[in-house]
């Protein structure tokens, strides 16, 4: 049992809770500013910084057997896989059907739109390799 | 742990039998790193649950990134914020809980318990405000939006994904909610000691992980820009 975790002294918790309140505020600020495409990677980087301090103090992994940390690591390890895989697919198409043409259902924008581009088989075939939602 | 366990300290571990201790376990020490471990493989099942909807809403955002500011302008900064120091609060008073009932404090532990629940509710609180106005302005996924406000019609999704991830991380708080008052009815019969708080400690780890969903969720919904 992690009785050395839990005697060392209760405050830590106290100062992780005021790190991560001041990283909300900072977080929050940061919003206010425009970084560009910047901002984004800035919250998520925040929110990384965050989610580190609650996995390590709150959740126990710096005092526990590293198998606990192995296995949250690498599920984070494999939801990156999930995400850059879809990502490089979908940002190396040619053309995706914009989703608000297919829904609002306008024919006649629809015909026109593609008429007006070089490729005149593309209408059946980009509908299909459209993102399904 | 099991490995360096010989013989003669498996018959004292025996002979000192906690009654919590489980006959298949060797003793008491792998009994709580067992079900710690069990628990970290249902959290990983849990990370990947969400991690779908992090998937889909990071290519949707990277198509139609326009629509995504769009659609963030709608939600309540402040009270995201708000409810981002609830959940960081309620993790503070749930790990004093786990941290009082490993050392034997009953009363303190019920009253950190009560104080995670409270945070929680007022979680659930300012949610049930924010759904409401969306309801009423027509901020609704797909086929439902009906806002009349303009902007890119993209923005469906945009709340399609909005609803699907504070919902099932809604659901979460709720069932955890479940679970602390599951925890306070046996720690209240003085189930737990500084021996055996294996419920109080997994209990804790789920909360957690829902907190640090929401560390995610919050500049990824709210922030956007």
């Amino acid at each position: 049992m992690s009785e050395h975790a839990h005697s060392s002294s209760s405050s830590i918790y106290l100062i992780i809770l005021g790190a991560l309140l001041c990283l909300t505020a900072v977080t929050v600020g940061a919003a206010y500013v425009d970084f560009g495409p910047f901002n984004l990677i800035i919250a998520v980087l925040i929110a990384t910084v965050k989610a580190t301090l609650v996995a390590m103090f709150f959740m126990h992994l710096r005092h526990d057997p590293p198998i606990n940390a192995i296995i949250f690591v690498s599920s984070l390890i494999f939801l990156g896989i999930f995400l850059l895989f879809p990502l490089i697919d979908i940002q190396s198409r040619d053309r995706v059907v914009p989703y608000g043409l297919r829904i609002q259902a306008q024919p006649a924008a629809q015909k026109q739109a593609p008429a007006n581009g070089a490729a005149p088989a593309a209408p059946p075939a980009a509908a299909e390799h459209a993102p399904a939602h | 742990m099991s490995a360096e366990t010989p013989i003669a300290d498996h018959a004292a571990a025996h002979s000192a039998e906690p009654a919590f201790r489980q006959h298949h376990f060797v003793n008491a020490e792998q009994q709580f790193s067992t079900s710690k471990l069990g628990m970290w493989l249902l959290l990983a099942t849990e990370i990947l649950m969400f991690g779908g909807l992090f998937v889909g809403y990071g290519l949707m955002q990277s198509l139609y990134p326009e629509a995504w500011v769009a659609g963030h302008h709608h939600l309540d900064r402040i009270m995201g914020a708000v409810n981002t120091v609830f959940l960081l609060v309620s993790s503070y008073t749930m790990v004093m809980a786990v941290h009082s009932a490993s050392t034997n404090n009953k009363s303190k532990t019920l009253w950190n318990l009560f104080l995670t629940l409270g945070f929680a509710g007022g979680f659930l609180v300012v949610k049930y405000f924010e759904y409401a106005h969306k309801f009423h302005d027509g901020l609704l996924p797909g086929r439902l939006f009906s806002y009349q406000g303009g902007g890119p019609p993209q923005q469906a999704m945009f709340f399609g994904f909005y609803f699907a991830m504070t919902g099932l991380h809604g659901f979460h708080v709720l069932v955890g909610m479940g679970l602390i008052i599951w925890i306070m009815i046996r720690a209240k019969s003085g189930e737990f000691s500084s021996a055996y708080y294996t419920p109080v400690d997994l209990v804790g780890l789920y909360w957690h992980l829902v907190d640090l969903i929401w560390i995610y969720l919050f500049p990824l919904l709210y922030l956007v820009s």
